[in-house]
């Protein structure tokens, strides 16, 4: 079976990892930037891991045979930093021109404050401006649907972005529903211990159905499974779902949204 | 059309996930066994996470549908206005305020 996994963290992975994503049928993958585990100190620490995620990473996965592109933006948890957002934010056209970068992701909100408002705003018209697609990171926990709301009513507010070129990745039982809603992708996190399962995401697909819906491992440099989109199309497989579901699910629904970016080309 | 609803009898889904399922019942109950074990176990029966998951617990035994979805919003901050400033970048699970409502 083909999968595209359209969230992963390469940069925080091994090269074992990247072995078994391509014995495991994952040949096309998106890594968004993200927070590091750590605050950086300067706008020089985005450079160069801007620079690691669309061109070093994009590299190593070709070893593989596998089809690696990004996300370019500033992380929430450092947008509460205005000087180093804004320093930031200056860097990130250079880095959304290289021909692996997809868009503007994963941007979005962790504490719903006030200055990760103003940042993701401002990410969002330069989003706006370029014609750029976009993946949203949605705050954990008891942050998650007051954050998703608000992201969500500030996309809306901007006639020049269009819902169906947008992702709201790290959805759940209480915010699909909204999310679908208003015309948005939303994107299911497997999570091994914490959050999503992949019994909970094969039942949001049997309650909310398959359209625009992706589902990704988000690895990382924390707990995490590489191989997680497997875990849950087998999850599917033993349910007795269909091979053409599983199909449409784990990599006909990831590629039609990717697909709007003339850069994209699945494996 | 693809079949989406799920092409498993309910007692097909009984056969697969009981025993996981009883055994996660177990984990909730020596859970809450080790919290009365240990000294400074009124405190922490005190705290807002242990009052939301003991509600929890009851909206699962109380509802008849969408127990998931009713457990995610009493989970869930509830209000609308921005933080003025992050003093804590953490996330706890559980809302303060809703664990603080009476039954
Ligand atoms: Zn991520």
């Amino acid at each position: 079976m083909k999968v595209i996994d359209p969230h992963i963290h390469m940069a925080s992975r091994t090269t074992d990892d990247y072995m078994a994503l391509a014995l495991g049928g994952i040949h096309t993958i998106t890594e968004p930037s993200f927070w590091a585990g750590f605050d950086r100190r300067s706008a020089d620490g985005f450079h160069d891991y801007f620079h690691h995620i669309s061109v070093v990473e994009h590299a190593r996965a070709a070893r593989f045979g596998i089809k690696h592109y990004c996300w370019i933006g500033l992380n929430s948890k450092e947008s509460e930093n205005l000087q180093l957002a804004e320093d930031v934010l200056k860097i990130i056209p250079e880095y959304l021109d290289k021909p692996t970068a997809l868009g503007l992701g994963e941007i979005g909100l962790n504490k719903n404050s006030r200055n990760e408002l103003n940042v993701l705003e401002r990410q969002l018209s330069i989003a706006a401006e370029r014609g750029e697609m976009i993946l949203i990171h949605t705050p954990h926990l008891e942050d998650k649907l007051k954050g998703t709301r608000m992201i969500m009513e500030m996309i809306l507010n901007e006639p020049r972005l269009q819902p169906s070129r947008v992702l709201i990745d790290h959805a759940e039982e209480h915010t699909i529903g909204e999310i679908k809603d208003k015309g948005f992708w939303f994107g299911l996190t497997l999570y091994p211990n914490s959050k999503g399962s992949p019994e909970r995401a094969v039942d949001a697909v049997e309650i909310f159905g398959s359209e625009r819906i992706c589902i990704n491992s988000s690895a990382d440099w924390s707990v995490s499974d590489p191989l997680a989109t497997l875990k849950c199309a087998n999850e599917m497989r033993r349910r007795g779902h269909t091979e053409d579901l599983i199909n449409k699910i784990f990599y006909e629904n990831p590629k039609a949204f990717l697909s709007q970016s003339p850069k994209f080309e699945a494996a | 059309m693809l079949q989406e609803k799920g092409p498993m009898q309910a007692k097909e889904a009984l056969e697969k996930y009981f025993l996981d399922n009883r055994a996660r019942m177990l984990e909730i109950a020596s859970f809450l066994d080790r919290i009365d074990r240990y000294s400074g176990s009124p405190e922490a029966k005190e705290d807002f996470r242990y009052k939301s998951l003991m509600k929890a617990l009851k909206i699962i035994l109380e509802s008849e549908d969408e127990r998931t979805k009713k457990v995610q919003l009493f989970f869930s901050d509830l209000s609308s206005a921005p933080l003025e400033k992050v003093t804590d970048q953490k996330a706890y699970g559980a809302w303060k305020e809703s664990s603080n409502e009476g039954d």
